[in-house]
């Protein structure tokens, strides 16, 4: 029998190896695994690789983890803010890696390592700073149909770590309204996803026409209490 | 003759929201394009896109009423319009990179009379970079228009001949909204569509140090 429900975080995340890239979903306040991230400091992982939007809000989640000094290097589109102080401080002193990625290529990178796509053509990013590798080389070009495009590789994650809003024992997932974001694009191109649910339903209890991220692409799945996420990435039980 | 008065932000909005069609798809930047959305005309239904999963994006809710799972791209709460629809991230950016979208409308640093469009960094050393999905509407949408105040603090125009900042794309934009007259890019360089009271065509092109064509 097909039962991948966690009854912990620490049993859903299990394993997690030095050095290992971790996709962490979200978008400003909606979608982050907020548990999975403090399950992961708990966990004590080092000389991690996160891919995420942004660089972590305030003090908690994203922010925590760099705080904590796990991690090597980031992988994201936007990580100046309003509240990035953790980051910017560790940006700055050298203590952290950048990888800036305009937030299509992100996605579509992603994309790319879950349909097992080896590369892909776009114009995004063509003529400007970001068409190089991050040790400054130049990435390769291509004029397609009269336009200049850019060679863009997957990006492929250890472990994925999203927010889900509802869950079977198989791993079916449905989202809630914009914290859906990445989560679909990441748990497909991880070798392990691990999601948190607010409600998990018996299996068939979700309509089929409305499962998001099919539970071929997740590993483990957990429940956490429903919160609603604030500004700063802070979270209160509330409802 | 009285000097030019230079038109507000919300009068430039206007401007901007007058030129939308009635059915079009539209992604507002963040900052002031988001002020648009508060001055399309009331007989136009236009649909708005935000890059992190959400079409049909309505205003923001009442106080009280947020749900920090609606936010709009600026991570502030926003609402759902009936008929209104969510996607994941690589659809979201598939429709704005796949030409989807009838307009953008963007902010910038710098706009050169060819429509290159400079707005993710004003390259400062120890600045730290942010992109976001700019590079992606830059060259995704059918149309990309520009909204900013003509002249920096110091007087300069954001008009220039060639962007001194790195660029976010080259030759994207086609219109360019200012407080003191609309412009549009072309191969050929910029050309007049309108500009406020009292400010001549003459003395557009002195501000901007540029050649402008009669519309």
């Amino acid at each position: 029998m097909i039962d991948k429900l966690a009854s912990t975080v620490a049993e859903a995340l299990g394993e997690v190896p030095d050095g290992a890239t971790v996709l962490i979903g979200g978008f400003g306040t909606a979608g982050i695994p907020v548990e999975l991230i403090d399950g992961l400091i708990a966990q004590g992982a080092r000389e991690l690789t996160v891919v995420n939007n942004n660089a972590g809000n305030g003090d908690t989640g994203l922010a925590a983890l760099l705080k904590a000094g796990r991690v090597r290097k980031i992988v994201c589109s936007f990580p100046r803010q309003a509240d990035s102080h953790v980051f910017d401080a560790l940006y700055r002193s050298g203590r952290i890696e950048l990888e800036l990625v305009p937030q299509g290529n992100l996605a579509e990178r992603l994309r790319a390592a879950g349909a097992g796509i080896g590369a892909f053509f776009t114009p995004t990013g063509y003529g400007t700073e970001l068409a190089r590798h991050p040790d400054g080389r130049p990435k390769e070009t291509r004029m397609i149909d009269g336009r200049g495009h850019v060679l863009e590789t997957p990006i492929h994650g250890d472990l994925a770590l999203i927010k889900a809003e509802r869950g079977d024992r198989w791993g079916n997932l449905c989202y809630r309204m914009a914290a859906r974001n990445f989560g679909p694009v990441m748990a497909s191109a991880a070798k392990r996803t691990v999601a948190t649910v607010h409600e998990i339903v018996e299996l068939g209890a979700l309509d089929p026409e409305t499962v998001v991220t099919p539970g071929i692409y997740v590993t483990r799945l957990v429940q956490v209490p429903r919160v609603a996420t604030r500004p700063g990435g802070t979270a209160e039980a509330t409802r | 003759m009285s000097a030019p008065v230079p038109r507000s932000k919300d009068e430039i909005a206007r401007r901007v929201a007058r030129d939308i069609h009635d059915g079009a798809y539209v992604n507002l930047g963040i900052g002031m394009p988001t002020l648009v959305a508060n001055h399309i005309p009331p007989d136009r239904e236009v649909i708005l896109h935000s890059e992190n999963g959400i079409l049909g994006m309505g205003p923001a809710p009442p106080a009280g009423e947020e749900d920090y799972d609606l936010i709009n791209a600026g991570k502030q709460p926003v609402t759902l319009r009936p008929g209104g629809a969510f996607f994941h991230h690589a659809d979201s950016f598939a429709m704005m990179r796949g030409g989807h979208l009838d307009v953008c409308v963007l902010g910038a640093f710098q706009v050169s009379a060819r429509g290159d469009l400079a707005n993710w960094s004003t390259g400062e050393p120890g600045a730290i970079p942010a992109v976001g999905g700019a590079m992606d509407l830059a060259i995704g949408a059918k149309q990309v228009w520009v909204m900013m105040e003509l002249l920096t603090r110091q007087g300069q125009s954001k008009i220039v001949a060639e962007c001194s900042y790195p660029l976010t794309a080259a030759a994207c934009v086609r219109r360019i909204y200012t407080d003191l007259a609309t412009l549009e890019c072309t191969p050929q360089g910029l050309r007049l569509v309108d500009a406020v009271p009292a400010l001549t065509r003459e003395a557009l092109q002195t501000l901007i140090g540029l050649p402008v064509a009669e519309p």
